[in-house]
């Protein structure tokens, strides 16, 4: 099975699509120092991700639907979602994606296809599963992609599911995000394929699917394996495990800190727990959104002055979506009671 | 109306739903392992399955096929086994409506068995209503007759949201009228089992026919119990026991499970908020003693509410 490269005007599109996440994200950063108190509670980043969350949702059809976890600010930017919306649900405000009630760890947009995030690592795969269920049943040919990190694949919500789902040959890709770190906690330190060398994408033999590991900071490379596994999915062929390897580039979060306590982003655990800052300088040399640039100037698919005009306008977005959601009021406070029931 | 047992009406509930939508779903453990299962053979393999011993990735997988705007009912056999998966039960099916702002619905059914007090000692005898009644986001029910079986586990299915489905092991093969055809049983409303105006007994599951037992009694000694069950733990129908204890102004509430994790102690501390006046009397809880349930038979009676209790209670109550 091989999946067709992205033409030239879509590589573009990916390319705007990663941009899009990093400056969102950076605005996300940029709150806590220009508007300190306005973020509240914890915010987790994609960056150094961008390229495997645009590779596998370049895929996405009417109809298919993605769920993620609370590091989840990057797949409804792909997905359509309005930018202006999400600032203002990280901002905790009434025109928020979510209304203010769920935050930057909760992002929902229905509409577009992006079903639920969870909070609780691992707790999300099943609920993925249970979509890809509803999917082979419609028989539309839908997929449904389940996107986690690489600690997740330490619960037992990963291996029951896994097992269920290839047994019942789901129309589900579970795309692993590994950064390489659980928090503070290395791979090889709490995983016995990584402390054995292995890819974790070995995890996938225990329960009869494929299991590819990918260059998760290489789109093409993302967009060809995740691809792949959809066209299997929506042949009925079943479930794939891929493996992204990705370097987270901020730290696992904002700090955790009480009330009163500024809050910020500390730098990457890397460094500040194992003193590793070649490692951490190594990745950032490595930094999937300006290599791609490079890629399609080099190659003739992007001018210089057409790659900086995308970026200005990408900024421009972002900059117009950090001042609605500043401007947008706080949600009414007898909304907080509205939507335990349906 | 058809004589039935209450197992045969929970059954006749799931049906009931089945046959008029096709988005209800029914799987879990042991279920439908054969093209004979009657609900395999009357609904296809798509929306019947058998799954592994896998509580999380089993709610996971409602959680998500609700999402998507299917109907699960999951049967979990165990009330206990819900616990194996308490994140999916509590801090899953029960938050994404919220945390959406309203945009998705999760309308499916956790079924389970509770309270078998048959010698099934520490692991499978819990009274667990308690446990996910204060939960926002959950409903809870614990139907006590067979027409209420089959009649709230239709509607937990047409219901929108999660709801934790309980049905009392005791009650098995207990008889009763079943209605014919479409049967609905609205959540929130409480049943006056046995009307009376000396005082108001509250029980759920097993202890309804203790406490109507205990009334019986009673009578004889010319005391006139009203016994409410309030078939549904959350929605709380707190204003028909409100009303009962304005007509009484005194009570005895009875749940099977210790006193600290009980029905009982919510509904307590309502009735003193809300009625301290019109009480004559302080409130009596008779409920399991604080303690595992114990394997040995005469042990396992020592510790639970019965009819005695609960007649001695409203004796109490009434000095």
């Amino acid at each position: 099975m091989s999946v067709p490269p992205p033409n030239t005007e879509r590589q573009i599109w990916m390319f705007t699509q990663m941009l899009r996440i990093r400056t969102f994200e950076e605005r996300v950063k940029k709150t806590f120092t220009d508007h300190p108190g306005v973020i509240r509670g914890h915010t987790h980043l994609a960056d150094g991700a961008e390229a495997s969350i645009v590779g596998s949702l370049s895929h996405f059809r009417e109809g298919d639907a993605a769920l993620a976890t609370y590091r989840c600010h990057g797949y409804p930017l792909v997905l359509g979602s309005d930018p202006k919306a999400m600032m203002a649900e990280v901002y905790g405000r009434a025109d928020g994606l979510c209304k203010g009630l769920g935050g930057s760890m909760h992002l929902t947009d229905v509409k577009r296809g992006f079903l639920g995030t969870s909070g609780i690592v691992g707790a999300g795969i099943p609920h993925a599963a249970g979509a890809a269920w509803a999917a082979q049943i419609r028989k539309q040919g839908n997929v449904v992609l389940s996107f986690f990190g690489d600690g997740a694949s330490k619960q037992g919500a990963f291996h029951e599911t896994l097992n269920i789902a290839s047994l019942w040959k789901l129309p589900v890709v579970f795309v692993m995000e590994n950064n390489g770190y659980n928090v503070v906690t290395t791979s090889a330190q709490e995983d016995a394929n990584a402390a054995a060398g292995e890819p974790l994408a070995v995890k996938a033999r225990s329960y009869v699917m494929p299991g590819v590991t990918v260059d998760g900071t290489d789109p093409l490379a993302v967009y060809q394996a995740v691809g792949e596994a959809i066209e299997r999915a929506r042949g009925g062929q079943g479930p794939t495990l891929v493996e992204s390897k990705v370097y987270r580039l901020s730290a696992h979060g904002n700090i955790i800190a009480p009330p009163g306590v500024p809050l910020h982003y500390p730098e990457h655990e890397a460094i500040t727990v194992f003193g590793k800052r070649e490692e951490y300088e190594a990745a950032l040399r490595g930094d999937p959104v300006p290599r791609f640039r490079g890629v399609l100037v080099q190659n003739g698919s992007l001018t210089a002055a057409k790659a900086d005009e995308i970026s200005s306008r990408v900024a421009d977005e972002m900059q117009e979506a950090v001042a609605f959601a500043l401007n947008s009021p706080f949600p009414k406070v007898e909304s907080a009671l509205e939507y335990n029931f349906a | 109306m058809a004589q039935m047992p209450y197992i045969a009406a929970i059954d006749a509930g799931i049906h009931q739903e089945m046959r008029r939508d096709p988005d209800v779903l029914y799987f879990g453990q042991n279920l439908a392992t054969t093209e004979n299962h009657e609900f395999v053979a009357a609904y296809g393999a798509d929306r019947v399955r058998v799954t592994p011993i896998s509580e999380t990735a089993e709610i996971g997988i409602a959680i998500g096929a609700a999402m998507a705007g299917l109907r699960p009912v999951v049967e979990l056999y165990m009330a206990e086994f819900m616990l194996v998966a308490m994140d999916q039960v509590v801090n899953e099916a029960p938050r994404f409506r919220y945390m959406s702002g309203g945009q998705v619905k999760v309308p499916l059914v956790l079924k389970a068995g509770y309270g078998f007090t048959a010698g099934w000692a520490g692991q499978h005898t819990g009274s667990l209503t308690a446990l996910f009644m204060g939960v926002p986001g959950l409903k809870v029910v614990a139907p006590s007759t067979p027409a209420d079986a089959k009649g709230l586990m239709a509607t937990a299915i047409r219901d929108d949201n999660p709801v934790v489905y309980l049905h009392h092991y005791m009650l098995t093969l207990e008889q009763g009228e079943v209605p014919d055809g479409e049967y609905l049983v609205p959540f929130g409303k409480a049943e006056v089992r046995r009307a009376g105006g000396d005082v108001t007994i509250v029980a759920t599951g097993w202890m309804v026919p203790r406490a109507l037992a205990a009334a019986q009694t009673l009578a004889k000694e010319g005391i006139n119990a009203e016994v409410i069950d309030p078939r549904t733990v959350a929605p709380l129908d707190l204003e028909t026991i409100l009303k009962s204890v304005d007509k009484t102004g005194r009570v005895v509430l009875v749940d099977q499970a210790p006193r600290h994790a009980s029905v009982t102690a919510m509904i307590a501390a309502d009735i003193a908020e809300h009625r301290f006046k019109a009480l004559k009397a302080p409130v009596v809880q008779v409920t399991a003693a604080d303690t595992t349930v114990p394997y040995s038979e005469p042990l396992e009676a020592y510790i639970l509410p019965d009819e005695a209790r609960i007649a001695a209670a409203v004796r109490a109550v009434l000095k």
